[in-house]
């Protein structure tokens, strides 16, 4: 019997398990694809907001508002990358826009946040020479900054992991019973789990688990965001996230660094079936190229490595969902957490475990608990000197086997092994960065799968893309 | 018959046709004589070579490529993969080392050296 | 810090010509540096053959063409890192490598680059739909099979018919695969008549021209493909989609030279090539470094790969002996129907004949090509057939060049 069942392993049910691991509990995520942050935590924008966006009053504005300095705060005990590069919202010579400009500036300042200035196009040209010459005035927000989303997911759960918590991967959340002091949880796979809480973040499915309990007041209307990411290269475009003010041809068509050192561009926002649907479209890219070229005129889009598309969580009211159930006891929904999400993940948590408290779980500190994880990237960011080092007591690390993004075997081994352990390509690549460059995996993937293989024990014909049947390999010749 | 071919000799390609019975074939749209050749052959005795790869009993998936020493008849390259397929080899095996021999006149030959 | 006269980043085909030819040359402290286990590169997968006939006189299997460059290099005690990554070379010619036993930095006398190439990926084709797994480089699919043993699909369809496309639909066909088609976005193949006749027409795979894959379908493996036929502008006529159930999607959509050590050394870049500017020793515009093979351009034959690895050898030795080449240079340039000349720059005074390599715009019957510098006819050729997949090779003497001040251009009529 665990304490506290969580069901969706993305961002938002992963930084629940880490900030709820500090307790006394015994936690268990639930995980219906073969990895964590498969979902829109694994494909979104990757952009800590100011908080000039949300209306006042708004969970959104609060949230966002607490949210930044403590995902500063946690990003720095998990080691999961980001950078305060700071963000610009353009307007591009019309009054509307530049009223628009102002308002998101008296806002900003209704919900709380700090840092915050108004610059003419000329002021944020001198910061940002690509900027387009037509940007005309320029909300710059210096507390915004830029996170990778899946290894920020990665490092919350790992460090939950670390600290106890359990996950099941592969467990499609299929039926939840109500019995008189727990919830018995089924999966497709006829596995079953019992907790005495259960929280709901299973994003884009959070109404279907909602309704597994009776609740239906709230419906989640996918929207799906497509993106272009461009090479290294580009990467060095601009400095800051650059948005556009809302207007009729598009919201939020952005042009950022990563904090890998890509340049990102998108999303669109389409409303679509399913929270599966991330196909990109023709059209779709089309318009991510056209509108980005509007803010940042000179970006190269012939140095695009690879597109893809998100689904955001929405709801009618735009607000974030976070609410106790109200069919049963115990059990508290954090559903619609589209953005400024990513932001509020830990503020999100900690409000989440406040509405756990109130609704009776103790909370008791653990004293063994750890803040800390490992930091997965301390082989990339030593000296030449240092890894000389480092190789000769450890030779895997000598092997590259991502030439694009120069990934050895000794940190793909170590993906593998720790938690929450990569299972199959992409859970590589999202901890690792093999396969993420240039190449796309060209070279690196036969390489990957043996590794996958040797660590899991798997035959090469049974090591999969992103698990079920996604095998590439047919079969031994 | 009629039959029409591209060349291959040459970057140029010339588009062949070739008429008449066997024996006595004209072929036409040659630019030089090698495409006469070439078409004459494609269409009496055309051969290619075969290469592929066997697997390598005792090293973890290792394979060694493999080709027919001379081509063979073209259309008996589906009996020679079978036959490929079927074999078995053991390292080491050095470049140039018989595989499989009576290969429609040739044998099939290692072009790797497996240590 | 290691010191040695010649360092050589990449044992495949390029690397392995140019590290014997500086041998030659008379500098025998060469290193030869290769991120895979064995040297021979790209060649080591590329099991058909076809290899040879030019620089050889014979045809050889990709394998054995490289094992007769790697036992000139064995045979003369050059001395090969293989598993070791080159991470960095500066302008001064500092070699940074990485392996098992630790980082290796190297001061190098001169510095030949011959990293080869990379496929173009699905993701910088920009290619719709769903991303399951099945789609794979031509290349990659070729490792699977003919280097690891594995299978990788039973029905295919190939997008893009460059050569390695075309090899591709016959070893899968050899093993069992059905090839539904193969797409090529533009109205002509890149691939050479000699691959389109032996890989797609032996077997009755239709090559489907002025096509593209517009949609991946498939949540987990590959389900099929949306292929429609393009406009000029290669946009996609939409009452031409068309589904074809299939499980892989092999992509054969152009080669991109590996240039990611050449740009961090700060060594300018051709845009059309990918490559470095080169003069016609194949030094970049920094001196001491070299750049050969698919790295510099790409190639459509091995054979031309080595002849143009023997030019970075000798011309790394010889700035090893003598110091960098002076004297006068000219620029050269691409002119009506030439998509790019190589060398980018010519030393006109060296009394040597200078040989331009190029690649025409589009495919052209009876042309005759041109080179002046001013209006000065340096030479002229002339060819029955012209096409974007095969180099052409056009070589103007010491003496026309000699006195040449202007840029020399390349241009070509139909005749």
């Amino acid at each position: 019997m665990f304490d506290v069942l969580i069901v969706g392993a993305g961002v938002i049910g992963g930084m629940l398990a880490r900030q709820l691991s500090r307790y006394d509990l015994k936690i268990c995520l639930l995980e219906k694809e073969n990895d964590v942050a498969t979902g829109a935590s694994k494909a979104n924008s990757g952009i800590v907001h100011g908080g000039y966006d949300p209306e006042p009053g708004t969970l959104k504005a609060k949230l966002n508002a607490e949210g930044v300095q403590k995902l500063y705060d946690v990003a720095d005990e998990i080691h999961a990358p980001y950078r305060k590069n700071g963000s610009f919202v353009c307007a591009f010579g019309t009054p509307e826009e530049e009223a628009t400009v102002r308002e998101l500036y008296e806002r900003g300042l209704k919900n709380g946040i700090t840092g915050l200035e108004i610059l003419t196009g000329d002021e944020a040209r001198a910061l940002e020479p690509a900027l387009s010459p037509k940007a005309s005035l320029v909300l710059n927000v210096t507390n915004a900054g830029i996170v990778c989303p899946y290894e920020m997911t990665v490092a919350a759960i790992g460090n939950a992991m670390d600290n106890g918590t359990e996950l099941k991967v592969n467990f499609a959340v299929e039926s939840i019973k109500k019995e008189a002091d727990a919830f018995v949880v089924t999966s497709a796979g006829g596995e079953v789990v019992k907790g005495k809480y259960l929280v709901n973040c299973a994003g884009g499915y959070s109404d279907r688990v909602a309704a597994m309990v009776g609740d239906d007041f709230f419906e989640i209307i996918p929207r799906a965001g497509e993106y272009m990411l461009l090479d290294k290269n580009e990467g060095g475009r601009v400095s800051h996230t650059i948005f556009q003010v809302p207007s009729k041809e598009g919201k939020g068509i952005l042009v950022s660094p990563t904090v890998d050192g890509n340049l990102l561009t998108g999303p669109t926002a389409t409303v679509v079936e399913s929270p599966e649907a991330t196909v990109t479209t023709p059209a779709g890219l089309d318009t991510v190229a056209r509108l980005a070229a509007k803010s940042v005129p000179s970006v190269n889009f012939r140095q695009v490595i690879t597109s893809f598309s998100g689904v955001r969580a929405s709801e009618q009211s735009g607000d974030f969902i976070i609410c106790p159930a109200k069919s049963v006891e115990n059990m508290v929904h954090v559903a619609a957490i589209d953005s400024p999400g990513l932001t509020c993940c830990v503020s999100i948590a900690d409000y989440t475990i406040e509405l756990l408290r109130e609704a009776g779980l103790a909370l008791t500190l653990r004293a063994d608990w750890c803040p800390t994880r490992e930091n997965p990237h301390a082989f990339r960011e030593m000296s030449d000197e240092e890894k000389d080092a480092y190789i000769k007591e450890h030779p895997a690390y000598g092997k590259i086997v991502c030439r694009c993004e120069t990934v050895s075997e000794g940190e793909i081994r170590d993906a593998i092994r720790r938690n929450p352990p990569a299972r199959d390509i992409d859970g590589v690549k999202r901890r690792t960065r093999s396969g993420m460059g240039r190449c796309q995996g060209g070279f690196c993937m036969p390489y990957v799968m043996r590794l996958i293989s040797e660590e899991r024990e798997v035959a090469m014909e049974s090591v999969t893309k992103n698990g079920k049947g996604s095998t590439p390999l047919i079969g031994k010749l | 018959m009629k039959r029409n071919l591209t060349c291959i000799i040459c970057p140029r390609g010339c588009a062949l046709t070739v008429e008449g019975e066997q024996g006595n074939l004209i072929v036409t749209g040659n630019a030089c004589p090698k495409g006469k050749q070439y078409a004459i052959d494609e269409c009496t005795h055309p051969t290619r070579t075969v290469t592929s790869i066997v697997r390598v009993e005792n090293r973890v998936d290792t394979m060694v490529s493999v080709k027919t020493a001379a081509p063979i008849p073209k259309e008996n390259i589906f009996d020679v993969m079978q036959k490929i397929r079927a074999a078995k080899v053991q390292a080491p095996i050095a470049a140039g080392t018989v595989i499989l021999s009576g290969i429609y006149g040739t044998e099939v030959i290692a072009t790797k050296t497996i240590l | 810090m290691r010191e040695h006269d010649i360092v050589i980043v990449g044992g495949g085909p390029a690397g392995l010509a140019a590290a014997i030819a500086a041998y030659d040359s008379g500098v025998t402290d060469v290193v030869v540096l290769d991120r895979e286990s064995s040297v021979g590169g790209i060649l080591r997968q590329c099991i058909h053959n076809g290899f040879g006939l030019h620089k050889l006189g014979r045809e050889l299997t990709g394998p054995e063409y490289a094992d007769v460059y790697r036992c000139e290099v064995e045979k003369r005690g050059i001395r090969v890192y293989c598993e070791t990554t080159v991470t960095g070379v500066t302008a001064d010619r500092v070699v940074t490598a990485q392996n098992k036993e630790g980082i290796l930095k190297i001061k190098a006398g001169a510095v030949v680059l011959a990293m080869g190439c990379r496929e173009r990926s699905r993701g910088a084709l920009n290619i719709s739909g769903t991303r399951p797994a099945g789609v794979y480089s031509a290349g990659t699919a070729q490792k699977f099979i003919n280097c690891e043993g594995y299978m990788v699909g039973k029905k295919v369809v190939i997008l893009g018919s460059g050569d390695i496309g075309l090899i591709m639909a016959r070893r899968m066909t050899f093993e069992g695969a059905k090839v539904e088609a193969v797409c090529e976005l533009m109205p002509y193949s890149g691939g050479l008549t000699r691959n389109i006749v032996q890989c797609l027409e032996d077997f009755g795979i239709p090559l489907y021209l002025s096509t593209t894959v517009a949609e991946i379908h498939g949540k987990e493996r590959v389900e099929g493909v949306t292929v429609a036929q393009v406009d000029e502008n290669g946009r996609v006529i939409e009452e031409t989609k068309r589904y074809i159930p299939c499980d892989t999607l092999l992509l054969s959509c152009g080669l991109i030279p590996e240039n990611e050590l050449t740009r961090a050394a700060g060594i300018p870049i051709d845009p059309i090539t990918s490559g470095a500017l080169v003069d016609e020793n194949r030094q970049t515009a920094i001196p001491g470094i070299f750049a050969c093979g698919n790295v510099l351009q790409v190639h459509d034959l091995v054979d031309y790969v080595s002849d143009e690895a023997e030019m970075a050898g000798i011309g790394a030795a010889s700035f090893v002996k003598n110091g960098a080449v002076s004297g006068k240079t000219v620029e050269t340039k691409p002119g009506n129907g030439v998509r790019y000349v190589l060398p980018q720059r010519v030393h006109t005074e060296s009394g040597k004949d200078v040989s331009l390599f190029l690649r025409v715009t589009e495919p052209f019957s009876k042309v005759r090509f041109t080179v002046k510098s001013g209006d000065t006819v340096l030479a002229t050729a002339q060819r029955l057939k012209a096409a974007p997949g095969e180099m052409e090779k056009i070589t103007v003497k010491s003496e026309k060049l000699q006195g040449a001040q202007e840029p020399i251009t390349v241009s070509l009529e139909v005749l």
